[in-house]
């Protein structure tokens, strides 16, 4: 491969990559202690959330919710790299994909089941009125 | 020691697989015999299954596909013939049997013959498509190849040791769990399926990573032929949808092998989330076999068409748009479960907008070949066919849509001759239009006409012979699965259906006539230009067979139909372009690691089916020493210098000159 | 051969395939090694995604499906699980120390902040092992119900995929110390790394949905 034709890419990074002389708050040790804080920080205020009875109980998931992306999210810039730039197109895209069909996935499943085991009652139900018989 | 496994496996005491494995063997030990005495071995070894080469490999894939389209079709003449006789009687196939044989013959037919066909077109073609070498991951491509060799080779061992599934083709629980299916069929179904899905599931990975990261320069996505976006499609689906096949299967073996609860009737257990889940993956499978299809369909429409394909931009808008829709349309499989009116209404009315962008192609299609100057060689012969019988397909296919249809049609043979009715007018009459299309740049001579054409007219009435009976049937209350029956009003449309079977066997024995055929006349066949269509993109600069590196220089890409492109500029010069200047050209080296990994997961397959437990760890140990043998190694490239890379272009130009200074391609 | 409008360059009757004629697109032919292998990786580590989603999914509706038995409320340890995410976190950090080192091809602190990741993997293992003894041993094994089914096969296979990660660490680490920096090796280092942290994406939705949320319903 030739220094040429590598230069030609240098407006591409791999999905880890770090931009090359990255002097930005993603880059070298600095940026990976910033991650540690970061996902410390959210995962202690995830457990916060668990242990307090100062919430209302049903806003504890959704709090979770939150954490739980916003952790997702500094791992993928920070540890992997991966951010909005316009040499990370294609690994964003990649990502954007896999995150539909995930989503797709699990929200479909949930959806359909609910239907099914509201119409057709499950078997451990069944069994049980049986039982009560 | 040996775990379940015992004599009382080989069915001794069943004549028909008694003598099917009998004859099997003999054949295999024949072909080992030929190979030995002939002295092909080592030819075979270091050029065939060692081999890294996309195009070896899409051979190879092709050829398992056409081996195992053998199997699964005997399976299929067996059960027309069953039920063409078992009107109010036993028939000659006890249910015991019959039952593996549907299992078999649906799971062959989806993932050892329609997979491989595709995969194999397209690991074939899509390097030489966008310009490219190789494959992004030549070695893993190898290894994909020859794990889908070991699921196929655990699913044929079903047949002398032990038993397949009886559980039909995607093993619906709870009559796949334990206690229904205590014997080994459903094991041999499930590992020989993970093992086979890992490959696909790699060879998607490398496709997807080949076509997006190794286009020849001025290849932009914008200029790419509509194969290759196809198979961008299908592989990105590939990698979205068999991770959920893995996890299904996973869940299902955990109830079997540790007796968990997943799908069980017990303790909580949920058999419908087991098919929620299969048909997650499942949909997106059909549209993984079809969408190359569609891109073979457009390559061989356009070129015997002698026109560009009309519509290029709403060509690629609607394969991705089927891409993503594909996975919201999946619980049109089992309306009849259960789910609220919500649910099914959701779920019909996405199916109906799936078959738009479809419709968008079929459009494009017949305004390609309007005003076109047609030559009615045998690829544009299976594309109308297609076009015709895919379209009745497709419209029975929105009729079941309708919730309230599928209510009256589901499980009926009306729904099996609807999927027929796709797979065999779209897959495999798109997978025998690539292969007449593709043969000459594979081997260097093209495929006689003559048998072709029998070919495609056995297939064409074959089918509708064989299947429009089947709708009749699922209109008049026929279900799927049934071995024999009592009502005197099916039984001439199923002895109807058997002579269309017998139909479809001819149309196979003239593809082997054909392949004789023409190996016999290959000089008078010979492709020598490499272009023997009149085609338009990139796969037809090279010589046929293309060199082990494809490209002696790589193309450089202006604009759409690259090919046709460079050819309309040489013949109006009247001369080639000027001689590029050659470089060393590093190729990648051959490596038995795949094959040596699939030896290994095939012991671990057939231990696990039998519960052998040391053999299990032997062969994990043996897969895992193979990948660190292989990551160990220092050199993977060999290097083809400049001079010998100059000497075989040269070649090529010459005969090309010749051709252009004669003014006409063919 | 005759010329006819038909074959003509450009030739478009319908004025509608548009002949991509224009200005060159910026594409450079393909792509270095560097790049094909660091995507073709984030390629596959998508579809473990889709296929953690898949134990997801089914964890989700078979969470109720106790049986009459315990459900996570009565049975997980939050004490457990905090000092597993802190084992993972912080091998996570150790990796991306590692591969600075590796970066500046300093070899002596790669392999040992490459040990450091494989010790904290190594911790985090054996944490997640003695908790799964200590259900079995409680009775609340996997046979038990849907629910721990699922429970089991979701963590554990996270489980696995850790256990991999360490035998393909200890691997690689043999390699560097027999081989050096050579540029497979860095590759595959890199690979490495994307799959250990995406591991820790995948640890935080399971310590989100299985046992935080687990233990509030």
């Amino acid at each position: 491969m030739s220094t040429q034709h590598e230069a030609d890419w240098q407006g591409e990074l791999a999905p880890g990559d770090e931009r090359q002389g990255d002097s930005g708050a993603s880059g070298g040790v600095r940026g990976y202690l910033l991650a540690l804080a970061l996902s410390v920080l959210l995962t202690a205020a995830s457990f916060a959330v668990v242990g307090t009875k100062l919430l209302w109980a049903p806003g504890i998931p959704v709090a979770l919710a939150v954490f739980a992306v916003a952790q997702m999210g500094v791992h993928l810039v920070f540890f992997l790299h991966i951010n909005s730039g316009p040499d990370n197109t294609n690994n964003i895209l990649a990502l954007a994909f896999g995150i539909l069909i995930v989503s797709i996935i699990i929200s479909g499943s949930l959806w359909i089941m609910f239907h099914l085991n509201h119409n057709m009652m499950p078997m451990n139900k069944l069994t049980d009125l049986h039982l009560q018989h | 020691m040996f775990g379940k496994l015992s004599w009382s496996a080989i069915p001794l005491h069943e004549p028909i697989p008694l003598i099917t494995c009998m004859v099997i063997v003999a054949i295999i030990f024949g072909t080992l015999l030929l190979v030995l005495l002939k002295g092909w071995a080592p030819y075979l070894w270091k050029e065939w299954i060692t081999s890294v080469d996309h195009k070896r490999v899409g051979v190879m894939y092709f050829l398992l596909g056409f081996i195992m389209l053998l199997r699964g079709f005997s399976d299929a003449i067996m059960m027309r013939s069953q039920l063409a006789v078992a009107y109010n009687a036993p028939g000659y196939l006890p249910p015991d049997h019959y039952d593996q044989i549907f299992s078999a013959h649906g799971t062959i037919m989806i993932f050892f013959v329609a997979m491989p066909f595709v995969i194999g077109l397209m690991n074939f073609v899509v390097p030489l498509q966008i310009g490219s070498r190789d494959v992004a991951f030549p070695t893993l491509n190898s290894v994909s190849l020859w794990l889908t060799a070991s699921g196929v080779l655990l699913v044929n061992l079903s047949l002398g040791i032990g038993e397949f599934s009886r559980a039909g083709w995607l093993a619906y629980p709870p009559l796949s769990e334990l206690s229904f299916s205590p014997g080994v069929g459903v094991d041999y179904y499930l590992w020989s399926l993970q093992i086979s899905g890992i490959g696909t599931l790699l060879s998607g990975v490398n496709l997807v990573t080949t076509i997006l990261k190794l286009r020849a320069p001025g290849m932009a996505l914008s200029r790419m032929p509509v194969f290759s976006w196809t198979a961008l499609a299908s592989n990105l689906l590939i990698v979205a949808a068999f991770p959920i096949l893995t996890a299904t299967f996973a869940m299902l073996l955990l109830d079997r092998y540790l007796d968990f609860h997943f799908f069980t009737n017990e303790l909580g257990g949920n058999p419908m989330m087991y098919i929620n889940l299969i048909w997650a993956w499942g949909h997106p499978e059909v549209y993984i076999l079809i969408l190359p299809c569609f891109g073979v369909f457009s390559e061989v429409i356009s070129t015997f068409s002698s026109k560009p394909l009309f519509g290029y931009r709403s060509m690629v808008m609607a394969t991705m748009v089927i891409c993503v829709l594909s996975f919201m349309v999946w619980l049109h499989h089992f309306f009849t479960m259960g789910a609220g009116a919500d649910v099914n209404g959701f779920f019909g009315i996405m199916t109906m907008i799936i078959a738009v962008p479809t419709g968008v192609k079929v459009f494009n299609w017949l305004f390609t070949m309007y005003g076109g100057r047609i030559r009615f060689t045998t690829p544009i012969l299976w594309a109308v066919g297609f076009m015709v019988t895919f379209v009745i397909g497709g419209i029975t296919g929105v009729l079941m849509a309708v919730p309230p249809a599928d209510f009256i049609l589901h499980n009926s043979l009306f729904l099996i001759a609807h999927f027929h009715n796709v797979i065999i007018g779209g897959v495999v009459f798109g997978a025998f239009a690539g292969y007449t299309y593709w043969f000459p740049k594979v081997f260097g001579f093209k495929l006689h006409e003559g048998w072709g054409k029998a070919a495609f007219w056995f297939w064409f009435f074959g089918f509708y012979v064989a299947f429009m009976p089947l709708y009749v049937l699922g209109g008049m209350g026929m279900t799927r699965r049934m071995q024999h029956y009592d009502v005197a009003a099916w039984k001439p449309y199923l002895v109807v259906a058997a002579l269309g079977a017998v139909l479809i066997l001819c149309g196979i024995v003239c593809h082997i006539a054909q392949l004789v055929v023409s190996i016999r006349s290959r000089h008078r066949l010979a492709d020598l230009t490499g272009d023997p269509w009149d085609g338009r993109t990139l796969e037809w600069i090279t010589t046929s067979p293309p060199p082990v590196f494809n490209f002696a220089v790589l193309p450089n890409v202006k604009g759409e139909e690259a090919y046709w492109g460079m050819k309309q500029k040489a013949l109006a010069a009247g001369q080639l372009a000027e001689e590029p200047i050659y470089e060393d050209i590093e190729v990648p080296r051959n490596t038995p690691t795949g094959f040596v990994t699939a030896f290994f997961s095939t012991i671990t397959g057939f231990a696990l089916i039998w519960h052998i437990w040391w053999l299990v760890c032997l062969g994990l140990l043996g897969a895992f020493l193979t990948f660190v043998r292989f990551a160990w190694r220092n050199e993977d490239e060999y290097r083809i210098p400049a001079s010998e890379v100059a000497r075989l272009d040269r070649e090529r130009r010459r005969t090309r000159s010749a051709v252009i200074a004669s003014g006409s391609i063919e | 051969m005759s010329t006819i409008a038909s074959e003509l360059p450009g030739f478009d009757p319908h004025r509608l395939g548009h002949r991509g004629d224009g200005p060159d697109p910026a594409d450079h032919g393909p792509a270095p090694k560097r790049i094909v292998v660091g995507y073709g990786f984030w390629i596959f580590l998508l579809s473990d995604f889709v296929m953690f989603s898949g134990f997801f999914a089914a964890y989700a509706v078979l969470s109720t499906s106790t049986a009459g038995g315990p459900s996570g409320r009565d049975l997980f340890d939050l004490h457990n699980v905090a000092i597993e995410t802190a084992c993972l976190l912080a091998s996570s950090f150790a990796c991306g120390m590692a591969s600075i080192a590796v970066e500046e091809r300093k070899a002596l602190p790669a392999q040992l902040w490459l040990a450091v990741t494989a010790v904290l993997g190594l911790a985090f293992l054996i944490l997640e092992v003695k908790e799964f003894l200590a259900l079995i041993a409680a009775g609340n094994d996997p046979q038990h119900s849907a629910f721990l089914s699922s429970f089991f096969t979701l963590v554990g296979c996270h489980g696995l995929h850790v256990s991999a990660g360490v035998l393909w660490l200890l691997t690689m680490m043999a390699q560097l110390f027999s081989k050096g920096f050579a540029p497979n090796l860095l590759r595959r280092f890199r690979c490495f790394s994307l799959f250990w942290h995406a591991l820790d994406i995948i640890w935080v939705a399971v310590f989100t949905v299985v046992y935080l949320i687990g233990v509030t319903q």
